[in-house]
């Protein structure tokens, strides 16, 4: 009798588990909410405020995803992930999308079956010393114990670097940013190495950040995207088309401030079809007229963001550098909104 | 008894696979077993399903291929280059390594503390009670963590036993130095001490890319034959005692058989001890004992010590108190009482939840990840199954391993239970 109530209710899990692996647009209207997978805590791109509320450069596309398919950017719940629990999390259908700086390679693209729908910061692997070591180039760090964290693309390219210059290194391999800045603000480890921006986030929350140099040397390309799961394209879609949203509005000069201005009176046909004003964009991919407006709408466009979060009028003081638009010599770029 | 075989036999009916107390256990035992199979069948079947949705296999080719990442603590050489396959083992070493010394740094820490918890002393007894009952009531990660950030925050840095010219012509000494005559540096990375070091080695040779040094391996061999010899001089010695009452002296032949040879053996080829010496970022040369290593050997022997104190305890308690009363009255003194008569009677109440305890030790080294201690869940467990995305298979296998693991160490501690067990006869 109890048994067959257990197999009933397994069989029951099993079916509804089918039903919500249908179709993630569909599960995040339904459920009203969007999950969305962040970092454990790395300032100006994903941590918690004073409040609790997350804010951040990768935040702000969970919000503006959210606000085009929910109509409400609040209405995101944020899932804490390390480097190394976060492709599971999002594997297993424990978040939604993940907006996380994680970096896009081939294998995690093809082995691990994820989709990196863009690249919202184009970034490199950098090193941070104490500046009395009197270090001024990674190739100096021959000896030196090296904080990386693990389960990240930067391990295997900081092996890889310094293999390529025949120079000897310890690992102290962490779990997440938190752990390594306390080891390496401890002694324990001569070097810190992780993303040239999250290193510029870290150094920012240092109470002594003037005695810590970031060196020169980018070891490699990291292409820092939001991702979703592989095969659900429709959500993807969605995922992708709300970030080039943002990245388009920066290039047409639509901000958080000026949106209903630029939606009562502008002629530029795109910008009427982004902000839905005119054919019917958003029904392409199972959402209203005014998806892309609630996204701008959300925290602005992306040069918005970018500065509000990381810029240079911020503590983290990230120059936009390869993250410029394309017409101001960057690398971001929207496809046409046609 | 003839009447037992008159009793006609039955006919079978179905009804008596219920009924009948004969069957009915069967019957119970075979529908629990279906159902079992039943539901191991739908778990396997749901796992390749899911799988399958997305895309995925269950491939385990990835532990031939290039591992790509560093390991700091290797007892075998590895590099990047090496395979994930050899990533895993290494791991496991780094595994066996804590689990075997810790379980052997609790043991000697539980039976001393169990034994002292039960002096007479007060003061001694109640430090006893303070320590067993502060470590099993606190989780073990928490020491574990709290042990490493000791080390690392309050240790110095490699650079404080830096002596600078400017300091050197000024006379000052460093902020920092080595500890035991100059041959130990505890940092705030590790521990480097000395390593011995030949100047004509034996030689070594490889199995499965596993180097055997044949330098160690005749050490060992020499050492394990001197012991044999010892043995047998102390059985001599035994044998003439009970035959004439008197015991030939036997102490400094002893020292002679045991110490001699060894030291032969080594001076012949040229031992000596290389000392570490801070050299760019850290300590080089001698071996360097990472804090992650030590701190987890030191938090989880004092952890399950406290468990094993507590199992000594009852296991001296549980011997009545006529055992001691009549070692006294025989004339022994309480601590020969305690190694001859109590301990080899509580030994038989002690081993089995000793066995427990070795278990737990070796399944909590798996904590030491809190602290980046790269054992086989940090390697394959963690780094591997990060990179290559294979969370089911390293998953399956790391159970695999740490089944057998426990496996062979409680069937071997069985064996030592056997042989310790009241022999009747």
């Amino acid at each position: 009798m109890n048994k067959s109530v257990f197999l009933g209710t397994l069989a029951a899990s099993a079916l509804l588990a089918g039903i919500a692996s249908a179709g993630t647009l569909d599960d995040v209207k339904a459920r009203g909410e969007l999950i969305c997978g962040v970092n454990t805590g790395l300032t100006g791109f994903g941590a918690p405020d004073a409040n609790g509320n997350y804010q951040g450069f990768d935040v702000a596309v969970c919000k503006a995803v959210a606000a085009a398919v929910v109509g409400d950017a609040s209405k995101v719940k944020y899932v804490p992930t390390t480097g190394e629990t976060r492709f599971t999390a999002l594997a297993s259908g424990e978040v939604d999308m993940l907006a996380r700086n994680s970096t896009w390679t081939f294998s995690r693209d093809n082995d691990l079956k994820l989709d990196f729908v863009a690249v919202n910061y184009y970034d490199g692997q950098g090193f941070m010393v104490h500046k009395d070591l009197g270090v001024s180039s990674a190739k100096e760090l021959d000896g030196a114990t090296i904080c990386i964290q693990t389960g990240t693309t930067t391990e295997l390219n900081l092996a890889d670097f310094f293999k390529a210059n025949n120079i000897s290194y310890t690992p102290v391999t962490v779990a997440d940013d938190s752990e390594a800045q306390r080891q390496y603000l401890a002694g324990a480890c001569d070097s810190f190495t992780t993303d040239a921006s999250g290193l510029a986030a870290v150094r920012a929350t240092m109470p002594d950040a003037e005695n810590h140099v970031i060196l020169p040397e980018i070891i490699s390309k990291e292409p820092l995207g939001p991702a979703v799961r592989h095969g659900d394209n429709n959500w993807g879609d969605v995922v992708r088309w709300s970030f080039y949203a943002l990245v388009a509005a920066e290039e047409k000069g639509i901000t958080q401030a000026n949106i209903e201005e630029v939606a009562a009176s502008t002629q530029d046909p795109e910008v009427k079809r982004l902000l839905g004003l005119e054919g019917d964009l958003g029904a392409m991919m199972g959402l209203d007229k005014e998806w892309a407006k609630r996204a701008i709408a959300a925290s602005g466009n992306y040069g918005e963001i970018f500065a509000a979060t990381i810029g240079e009028s911020t503590s983290i003081g990230l120059a936009r550098g390869l993250n410029a638009l394309y017409t101001q010599g960057g690398l971001q770029y929207a496809p046409p909104f046609r | 008894m003839a009447h037992v075989a008159s009793v006609p036999k039955e006919p079978f009916r179905l009804s008596m696979l219920v009924y009948d107390t004969r069957y009915r256990s069967y019957t119970i035992q075979i529908v629990v077993l279906v159902l079992f199979l039943a539901f191991l069948a739908w778990l396997l079947n749901n796992t390749i399903v899911n799988l399958a949705a997305k895309d995925k296999d269950i491939n385990f080719s990835f532990l031939f291929q290039r591992a790509g990442y560093d390991i700091d603590q290797q007892l075998i050489p590895y590099t990047n280059d090496s395979t994930h396959g050899r990533a895993l083992f290494v791991g496991l070493l780094n595994t066996l390594l804590v689990a075997f010394i810790g379980c052997i740094l609790a043991t000697v820490i539980g039976v001393m503390a169990g034994v002292l918890r039960l002096s007479h002393n007060w003061v001694v007894s109640r430090l006893m009670t303070v320590y067993v009952e502060t470590f099993r009531n606190i989780p073990l990660l928490l020491w574990i963590i709290l042990a490493f950030v000791v080390f690392s925050e309050t240790a110095p840095a490699p650079r404080d036993f830096r002596v600078t010219e400017e300091m050197a012509a000024a006379g000052e000494a460093p902020a920092a130095s080595k500890i035991l005559f100059d041959s130990v540096a505890f940092t705030n990375r590790g521990t480097s001490i000395p390593r011995p070091y030949l100047d004509h080695p034996l030689g070594s040779f490889s199995i499965l890319d596993v180097p055997i040094n044949l330098s160690v391996v005749a050490a060992l061999a020499l050492i394990a034959l001197c012991v044999w010899i010892n043995g047998r001089l102390i059985a001599n010695a035994k044998s003439v005692q009970e035959a004439t009452g008197e015991r030939p002296v036997t102490w400094w032949k002893s020292l002679i058989i045991l110490f001699a040879p060894i030291i032969a053996l080594l001076y012949a080829l040229g031992f000596h001890l290389e000392y570490p010496e801070l050299k760019g970022f850290n300590f080089q040369g001698g071996i360097n004992v990472a804090h992650s290593f030590t701190a987890l050997l030191i938090a989880i022997s004092l952890y399950t010590g406290a468990f094993i104190a507590e199992a000594v305890r009852a296991g001296i308690l549980a011997i009545s108190k006529g055992q001691s009363e009549a070692a006294y009255a025989l004339g022994l003194r309480p601590g020969r009482t305690m190694r001859l008569v109590i301990l080899p009677q509580a030994l038989r109440v002690i081993v089995p939840p000793l066995i427990s305890q070795y278990l737990n030790l070796t399944k909590n080294t798996t904590l030491g990840m809190a602290i980046s201690y790269l054992d086989l869940k940090g390697t394959l467990g963690g780094i591997t199954l990060n990179q290559t995305g294979r969370e089911l298979e390293c998953m399956l296998l790391m159970m695999l391993i740490y089944l057998v693991l426990s496996l062979i160490i409680s069937s071997g501690m069985n064996v030592f239970n056997t042989a310790m067990k009241l022999k009747e006869r």
